[in-house]
């Protein structure tokens, strides 16, 4: 604690009159000083109890004057009024200085090491084909489309009868399709069959929605392929039908190019090339430029499409002589596997909560 | 899927010198014929004919007697000097004078199998004498080629790779079910044609018309035709006599049947593969000296038999189609499945010089079928099954008879068989404005007759606008006008069409239901699970691991006729059954602090459902049709299941972390309730398998629907998979979930700006009674309360079992947040909510408040 006069002098006794200007003058000097001296808050409530305080020498000059003469009032009041209020202020002063100075210290004592880990509860992840999905059908939305799905489990007039597939046709015996067993257990067929392609959602949309009609559907379909680096007996595609007056196949063209840029960037190009499936006609693969293929830029194989075939538009109560449309479907492991470089497809399905977690972010 | 030699297709079209495989399959892809290989040159590097002229065997020590031999390859190849190559040789099936194949250091076999000088049996061997084997021409690796053995001769160091067709690259191509006649070279030449505009000669045309005496004689009598279709309609035969049948057929043809793939067998046999190859024609030759006349073409009889070339006996079925001759009355004996395979006692044998030649047309689906039937997929039946030119019979048999003559000797009968009951192809109506409508080209009406003049339509102009197009013979695919419409789109090119967007009528965006799932998917993983995907296909081994009992609803599988695996024939029906072996992958492989999730559709078929019905395409089916198809189809409602085992919370410098338990999957699973925006209750539920029966809840709604299970996992499954003790796991239906959820706006509450008022009710129950029990005793009792409506929440926050209660008893305190929204509650209005919840409480358990 600082050397402190007004306290030794009002330890000492004696008074000071509220008359004697030069006293008061010291005193407040004193308690100026004593108040820049206070080097924190427990300092300075020493110091302004010493100054300001009952027992102090302004605070007893105070009392003092209501025993002076009345002429002599009016000065000592304001002679002692103004002494204490420039040591009031001051204390308040210095308070406001010490109490920033004290946040200030403990912010710093508050200090810790914020690169610890914090990860108590880490978040889990989707599945990029599910989110992939998800992203495919915001593209369709876009365009003014709408998302329908169907049963996995599919009759046969669905998945090859309606789609112009002839029970003999060879393109039919292509499909390497999952039976489904009669369910009473006999050899008989139950006409099921786990669908090859989302194509029966096509049929089904038509029956169920009538025309026009502008839908996606993205789905799981089955074949009879063993699981190795590229093929999968559960693997996922997006079916794009579209029905209305007046489609023809530079609309087949635009869609998708438009859906190969979302997906892929500005700079994606499509390219159809001609094919053979029953439910179009003309019927067209289509590939994409793809910049990044190994070994360099090429084409690659995403899907098949082309304008419905009149069939198919019989076979669910639509007039092809009026109406006309365009279908395509795309597999979505491919899409991944292009779009982020994964090189195997048991990445894909079996399950790794590793494979998952790498995509966390939006894709 | 077709070969194509270069070389062989320029005998059909006009192609640049400098054509490579690659080019070409560029030019095809653009009319729809798909690169499926490219089969590079067999061998590089230098493969030459030489002459052994010192052949020294040399016994060695482990037992083997090996050829130490100079061989003369021509001045070209031979040492410095002239010296013929010193050559190390395994084989003994040769002889000094023998002309050889001879690789040289630098030439690389298939394999790759480089051939480079090296030191062996004390020699420096300087190259290789081949097998067939060794040179990719066949499997024979009995000893090495000599070339007079098969027929072939060529000069001393004469190119080998050219004499035997190895030096050439061969464009394997991949035709589509529709373009049947590309499975020759005829088709694909006419193709590459309508690519480039390259010069065309169709080596089918003109067909022979003359008339010939009647030959062998033949009778089609299909009396069970399918589909209304006689399965011949068409059967041509050439006798051949004198014919050294058995010979080797010329090098020329041996290099191109294997270039495109088949192995030369003699010359009867190599003709009809080499003609068919050419032209598209399967041909088949008989041992005339086997045969009685007639032949007859008929179906089979029940429980007939023929023992077909590959030396099977196989019983035939009522629908197969059979060529037969008579030995034992007409039609007694079966000798070929028609379009499929020959029969073995008709074949050319060793001994045969008189042949009979059949080529003739049949009807695709019934060799479809047939092939199908006995898992028989020949050359024969890939072309028959897409469609062949029924013109071509007389054509192919005449070149095929030309051919044995011309390298076999012998003469060709002046008799020929022709039963010929084909029709011509149907005329097609085409406005000659629809392929401009659909493609969106707007082609005129000269580039439409001219793309079908091209592709070997006749097109006659029906009136204005419309022309009457004939297809051609080869394309029995083009039978309605948007085929028409294809080939001009296909011929004028794909990239000619224009890219336009098409304007879609405003859509609605995603239904509810979609976006339901979507955030329900998102709610899981942020809560700290992963989303992962499971095959759908189980075996009884998985559900008992789950311990269902055997009368279990999910016990009720639909099981596939053909499975990848016989363990796993059945269809899920449940996602835990295939959820639970990701977890036990995932923690097999490390993962040991696992939580994962799916949703999927499961397959619940229904007692007693029967087959769907079958139905022809191209017609929409009655509404009595649908609804039977409605009723075929099995349920398949989409779940959503979790498994959450090891710790959810890792351990980390904030301490030890937290492993799952029930509390994890039950909240996970009213995470999903919530986000449906479905108010369920859970209820306390021992028989559910595969949980703990003493941790398990059945989550239902408030009206009482089942939506699913959660808690913790049974100790014998959750050992069965290999999971960390206490794992945990939840499955809901989610569509239940989501077709019980409100669908209309929810109506917000106003927020009250009046204080709150706190009160805390502590209760005594006896133990067993649940606290959902209790708190919705708690709800409803200050609902009941004279203040009205005034509960903001409620929240157990304290359980109490011990001394300070009854025996048998538990204490659960509750947290009342009570807030009106006119007024602030007066100390008499919060006492009388905490006396309406005692009363409620003591109502119904009997319950105290806690002294």
């Amino acid at each position: 604690m600082p050397e402190n006069p007004a306290t030794d002098s009002a330890a000492a006794g004696a008074p000071l009159s509220p008359l004697d200007e030069a006293g008061v003058a010291a005193a407040v000097e004193a308690a100026l000083a004593d108040i820049a001296a206070a080097g924190d808050l427990d300092d300075l409530k020493t110091v302004r109890l010493a100054h300001t305080g009952d027992r102090s020498p302004l605070a007893l000059a105070n009392r003092a004057i209501g025993g002076l003469a009345p002429a002599d009032k009016g000065a000592a009041g304001r002679l002692v009024g103004q002494a204490r209020g420039r040591v009031n202020a001051a204390v308040a002063q210095r308070q406001t200085v010490l109490e920033a100075e004290r946040d200030a210290r403990v912010l710093v004592e508050e200090t810790v090491d914020v690169t610890l880990p914090v990860d108590r509860r880490p978040r889990g992840a989707r599945h990029p084909l599910e989110t992939l999905q998800q992203r495919v059908a915001d593209v369709f939305v876009a365009m003014g489309w709408e998302i329908a799905d169907g049963p996995e489990l599919e009759a046969e007039w669905f998945n090859f009868d309606a789609l112009n597939f002839g029970v003999d046709h060879p393109a039919r015996q292509m499909q390497d399709t999952f039976y489904v067993a009669h369910p009473d257990g006999s050899d008989e067929p139950s006409n099921l069959v786990l669908r090859t392609h989302t194509s029966p959602v096509q049929a089904r949309s038509l029956l169920e929605r009538g025309v026009p009609v502008y839908i996606a559907c993205p789905g799981k379909v089955f074949r009879t392929d063993e699981l190795d680096a590229t093929h999968t007996p559960v693997f996922h595609q997006v079916e794009g039908l579209a029905i209305d007056k007046g489609l023809t196949m530079a609309h087949l063209k635009g869609t998708l190019d438009h859906f190969a840029k979302a997906m892929f960037g500005e700079e994606a190009r499509m390219r159809l090339r001609p094919s053979y499936f029953p439910f179009t006609e003309p019927s067209a693969e289509m590939d994409l430029w793809f910049p990044q293929k190994k070994g360099g830029p090429g084409w690659i194989e995403w899907g098949g499409c082309g304008m419905v075939n009149p069939n198919v538009l019989r076979a669910c109560g639509v007039d092809p002589e009026v109406y006309s449309g365009f279908a395509f479907g795309m597999g979505i492991e491919r899409t991944l596997m292009l779009r982020h470089g994964i090189g195997l497809m048991h990445d894909m399905v079996e399950g790794d909560v590793r494979f998952s977690t790498q995509f966390q972010a939006v894709i | 899927m077709p070969r194509v030699p270069l070389s062989w297709l320029g005998e059909h079209v006009e192609l640049p010198a400098d054509l490579t495989a690659a080019q070409l399959a560029a030019d095809l892809v653009k009319v729809g014929l798909e690169e499926e290989a490219v089969h590079a040159a067999a061998v590089t590097g230098p493969l030459v004919v030489g002459r052994v002229v010192e052949r020294t065997p040399e016994p060695q020590k482990n037992g083997k007697t090996i050829n130490w031999c100079r061989v003369d390859v021509g001045p070209a190849h031979n040492e410095p000097g002239g010296t013929p190559r010193g050559i190390v040789c395994g084989a003994h099936n040769f002889d000094v004078g023998d002309h050889v194949v001879v690789a040289l250091p630098g030439a690389v076999l298939p394999g790759p199998f480089p051939i480079a000088s090296r030191r062996t049996y004390g020699h420096v061997s300087d190259g290789m004498i081949c097998s067939a084997r060794e040179l990719g021409l066949g499997e024979d690796h009995s000893g090495i080629i000599v070339l007079s053995e098969i027929g072939l001769d060529a000069p001393v160091g004469t190119d080998a790779r050219e004499l035997l067709g190895l030096g050439e690259e061969v464009l394997e191509i991949n035709v589509t079910p529709d373009r049947g006649y590309c499975f020759s070279m005829r088709g694909v030449a006419r193709e590459y044609a309508h690519s480039t505009g390259a010069t065309f000669t169709d080596p089918a045309l003109p067909e022979p018309t003359d008339v010939r005496p009647a030959g062998f004689a033949v009778e089609i009598d299909d009396d069970a035709p399918i589909h209304g279709v006689p399965g011949a309609d068409r059967f041509v035969a050439q006798v051949v006599r004198g014919v050294r049948a058995n010979d080797p057929s010329p090098a020329w043809m041996q290099r191109r049947l294997q270039q495109a793939g088949m192995r030369p067998i003699s010359l009867a046999v190599d003709v009809t593969n080499y003609v068919m190859l050419d032209l598209g024609q399967p041909l088949h030759a008989y041992d005339l000296a086997t045969l009685t006349a007639p032949i007859v073409v008929r179906r089979a009889r029940a429980g007939e038999k023929l023992r077909t070339l590959d030396d099977q006996v196989r019983t035939l079925d009522p629908q197969d189609l059979l060529i037969t001759d008579s030995p034992d009355g007409r039609g007694s004996r079966p000798i070929g499945l028609a379009a499929v395979m020959g029969g073995g006692e008709t074949e050319v044998s060793a001994s045969t010089t008189d042949l009979l030649l059949e080529a003739a047309h049949f009807d695709p689906v019934s060799v479809a079928r047939t092939a199908r039937r006995h898992k028989l997929p020949s050359e024969a039946s890939k072309r028959f099954e897409r469609g062949v030119d029924p013109r071509l019979p007389r054509v192919a048999v005449a070149r095929a008879a030309a051919l044995l003559v011309e390298h076999g000797g012998g003469t060709v009968d002046a008799e020929l068989t022709d039963v010929d009951r084909t029709t011509p192809p149907a005329s097609i109506e085409l406005d000659l404005d629809h392929p401009g409508r659909l493609v969106g080209v707007p082609y005129t009406h000269d580039e439409v007759r001219d793309v079908l003049t091209q592709i070997g339509a006749s097109v006659r102009d029906a009136r204005t606008g419309v022309a009457e197009v004939t297809p051609p013979t080869w394309r029995p695919d083009l039978t309605v006008a948007v085929d028409l419409v294809e080939e001009v789109a296909r011929l004028r090119g794909y990239d000619a069409i224009p890219s336009v967007i098409p304007p879609a009528p405003a859509g609605l965006g995603l239904t509810w239901a979609q976006r339901a799932r979507r955030a329900i998917a998102d709610a899981l993983a942020e809560a700290g699970l992963v989303e992962v995907l499971s095959y759908p296909f189980v075996g009884t081994e998985q559900l008992d691991a789950l311990g269902l009992p055997d009368d279990d609803e999910r016990r009720r599988t639909v099981r596939l006729v053909n499975p990848l695996s016989d363990a796993q024939p059945l269809l899920r029906t449940d996602l835990l059954v295939t959820l639970l072996d990701t977890a036990r992958r995932n923690v097999a492989r490390g993962n040991v602090d696992v939580c994962v999730y799916e949703i999927g559709l499961v397959t619940r078929p229904v007692a007693g459902s029967g087959a769907a019905p079958a139905l022809p395409g191209g017609v929409r089916p009655s509404q009595e049709e649908l609804d039977a198809i409605a009723a075929a189809v099995p349920p398949q409602p989409r779940h959503v299941a979790g498994v959450l085992a090891g710790r959810v919370e890792p351990a980390g410098v904030w301490g030890p972390g937290r492993r799952a338990d029930h509390t994890d999957a039950i909240a996970a699973a009213q995470r999903v309730a919530q986000v449906a925006g479905l108010p369920v209750r859970l209820v306390a539920d021992a028989e559910r398998a595969p949980w703990h029966p003493g941790r398990c809840a059945r989550v239902e709604t408030l009206d009482g629907v089942v939506l699913g299970w959660a808690g913790e996992l049974h100790p014998n499954v959750v050992a069965a998979h290999d999971l960390p003790a206490r794992a945990a796991a939840f499955e809901l239906d989610l569509d239940a979930v989501l077709g019980a959820a409100p669908t209309d706006a929810l109506q917000a509450r106003a927020v009250s700006t009046f204080p709150v008022a706190k009160e805390d009710v502590a209760l005594v129950v006896p133990a067993d009674v649940p606290a959902a029990e209790v708190l919705d005793a708690v709800r409803t009792g200050a609902a009941a309360s004279p203040a009205g409506d005034v509960v903001e929440d409620v929240r157990l926050f304290d359980v109490y079992e011990g001394d300070q209660v009854p025996a048998g008893h538990r204490s659960l305190a509750f947290a009342l947040r009570l807030r009106a929204g006119d007024r602030t509650l007066t100390a008499a209005e919060t006492a009388a909510v905490r006396d309406a919840v005692v009363v409620e409480a003591a109502a119904r358990f009997g319950a105290t408040l806690r002294a």
